[in-house]
């Protein structure tokens, strides 16, 4: 029962932090209809930001908005070399991701790993002493998804939210209303990366490190979760698109983790993160094709 | 000036350059009164469509000015002409947003023309406002405001899609072949609609169709296009006289000129 138990918390863990950036590759992937490969470099960006900002000092609160901040910027790259250099959606995520394998050793002086045992983290601070013991990461990582969750939902309720919708959805009406769908489409993508990267920062300081290697596999692992979740859940009335992908996460890291717990060997884990997408995908021509394009 | 579209001495010719050059446009010149509803007609290539592309900025002429109610326009891209711009397109599905409910697509419309920021987009003071102006389509979509538009039928859709252009102001309404993909009665509901709108906002209307009824039935004035050219422009009396067969006959003088 105690394994049980244990594995739970580690897959919800798991589940609640890389959820925020599912939350991330939905605004990308299915509002904006962007498929975006930025993602397996804003988020070692985000884990990497965050490393540099904790070994300064900074508060690990102030280290995670830094972070969110420089995926946003890592966002606004490939939107540019999208909107207005015209390169195509895939290429752009590539070169972006691939430019940012330098940056993110740099940030990491060089170092594939950077460590940072006992410093201050959202884990290990006054908060995470208050909590039951053994529950802390799964609280304060379930409190934070919740609050971007929320704060994504009310944004995408304003007029800059409902753009960004129609962006994706149609942008000739956006340009109906006198407005350049191009910037919209930046400003998607300096959300979804944002995001990623506060994704990448927050799993950072749950491990205390960096790794520069965190991200290979994010691409595939976010839009099987969106993919699922939209399926399984994307039709069902008063269920949010931003719920739906949460509970894609979960299953996905469910999933994973019921593998490796059968006696899956470590070296098929990126075989079986395939296969699962491809499961996911099959299921969504079958079933969903409406859902995972709700946005 | 009175006018509120001007096109000037416009050069246009697709595929300069290549083999393939196709001159449309030499020292082309068209103009809208204010108030003015002008029907547009014209076989297929005749430069009906390249006219509104160039006035909506989707197209730039090689040479010639646009002005829109006395400014130019011609370096301004699409989405800056469009803030004084309303455009229903032929396509039912490019007018609204079909993953947004209908609620949703008029409050986007109804800001147009202001900033899109973090405000609240959908206020409950309007939608009483919003369901008057819905029952004036007389299509039941009152009861529907929180439908998503993707469920609504062609007709509904640009039925809704009219309305939406013409909650702000704009200073030209624009028409692009707007009936052509819907089946008769709906056809019929929106150009009737198309008409009463044009008319209670006293728009300025360009209309580019291929329903020759409809050319003549609405609008005071019918412009003919051929081979980058007007061959016909009238209005008035002489617009009130004219007939489907008379426009039929000029069609035919044309093909046969052509040697078809």
């Amino acid at each position: 029962m105690d394994i049980f138990l244990g594995l739970l918390t580690n897959i919800l863990e798991e589940g609640f932090i890389y959820g925020i950036m599912i939350l991330g590759i939905y605004i990308t992937y299915s509002v904006l209809d962007f498929p975006d490969l930025t993602v397996d470099g804003s988020f070692p960006l985000g884990s990497v930001t965050c490393a540099a900002m904790i070994l300064l000092g900074v508060h690990p609160l102030l280290a995670l908005l830094v972070s969110f901040l420089a995926g946003a910027a890592a966002g606004v790259v490939t939107g540019f070399l999208h909107v207005k250099l015209h390169i195509s959606n895939l290429l752009s995520g590539i070169l972006t991701m691939t430019a940012l394998w330098s940056v993110n050793l740099v940030i990491n002086s060089g170092k594939a790993m950077v460590p940072y045992y006992d410093m201050p983290t959202v884990f290990n601070g006054t908060l995470a002493n208050l909590l039951p013991k053994g529950y802390g990461v799964l609280i304060i990582s379930f409190l934070l998804v919740v609050a971007v969750k929320l704060l994504l939902d009310a944004y995408l309720k304003t007029k800059s939210g409902l753009c960004l919708r129609a962006t994706g959805a149609n942008p000739q009406f956006v340009i109906g209303l006198g407005k350049n769908p191009g910037r919209f489409k930046i400003l998607g993508l300096a959300i979804g990366n944002g995001l990623t990267a506060l994704a990448g920062a927050v799993l950072s300081q749950q491990s205390e490190s960096a790794s520069i290697n965190s991200g290979t596999g994010m691409v595939v692992m976010g839009l099987a979760s969106v993919i699922l979740g939209l399926t399984l859940l994307g039709r069902v009335r008063f269920v949010r698109g931003t719920t739906a992908v949460l509970v894609g996460c979960v299953l996905y890291r469910g999933v994973l983790s019921a593998a490796m717990l059968a006696g899956l060997p470590t070296n098929y884990l990126r075989l079986l993160m395939v296969v699962l997408f491809i499961a996911a995908l099959l299921l969504n021509n079958t079933f969903g094709k409406k859902g995972a394009k709700r946005a | 000036m009175s006018d509120m579209i001007t096109l000037d001495h416009i050069d246009l010719t697709f595929g300069r350059g290549t083999v393939n050059e196709v001159p449309l446009f030499r020292d082309f010149h068209f103009s809208l009164r204010k108030g003015q509803f002008v029907s547009v007609v014209g076989s297929n290539g005749s430069g009906k469509t390249t006219l509104l592309n160039l006035i909506c900025g989707t197209l730039q002429p090689d040479r010639g000015e646009i002005l829109l109610n006395g400014s130019p326009i011609t370096k301004l891209p699409e989405y800056e002409r469009m803030k004084n711009i309303g455009r229903v397109f032929q396509d039912p599905l490019k007018g609204t947003c079909g993953n947004l409910t209908i609620l949703e697509n008029m409050s986007l419309a109804d800001n147009k023309g202001k900033f899109f920021g973090l405000s609240r987009a959908v206020s409950r003071g309007v939608l009483d406002r919003y369901r008057t102006e819905l029952e004036s389509l007389k299509l039941g979509l009152e009861d529907k405001l929180n439908s998503k538009v993707g469920a609504l039928s062609g007709g509904q859709r640009q039925a809704l899609a009219l309305l939406l252009v013409s909650m702000t102001p704009v200073d030209l309404l624009i028409l692009d072949e707007h009936t052509a993909a819907l089946d008769p009665n709906s056809s019929e509901t929106v150009m009737e609609l198309t008409d009463k709108i044009i008319k209670e906002k006293q728009l300025t209307a360009l209309m580019v169709t291929h329903n020759l009824r409809y050319a003549v039935q609405y609008g005071d004035r019918l412009v003919m296009m051929h081979e980058g050219g007007t061959v016909k422009d009238i209005e008035g009396e002489e617009k009130r006289a004219t007939t489907v067969d008379d426009l039929l006959s000029i069609f035919n003088t044309i093909s046969i000129e052509c040697g078809n």
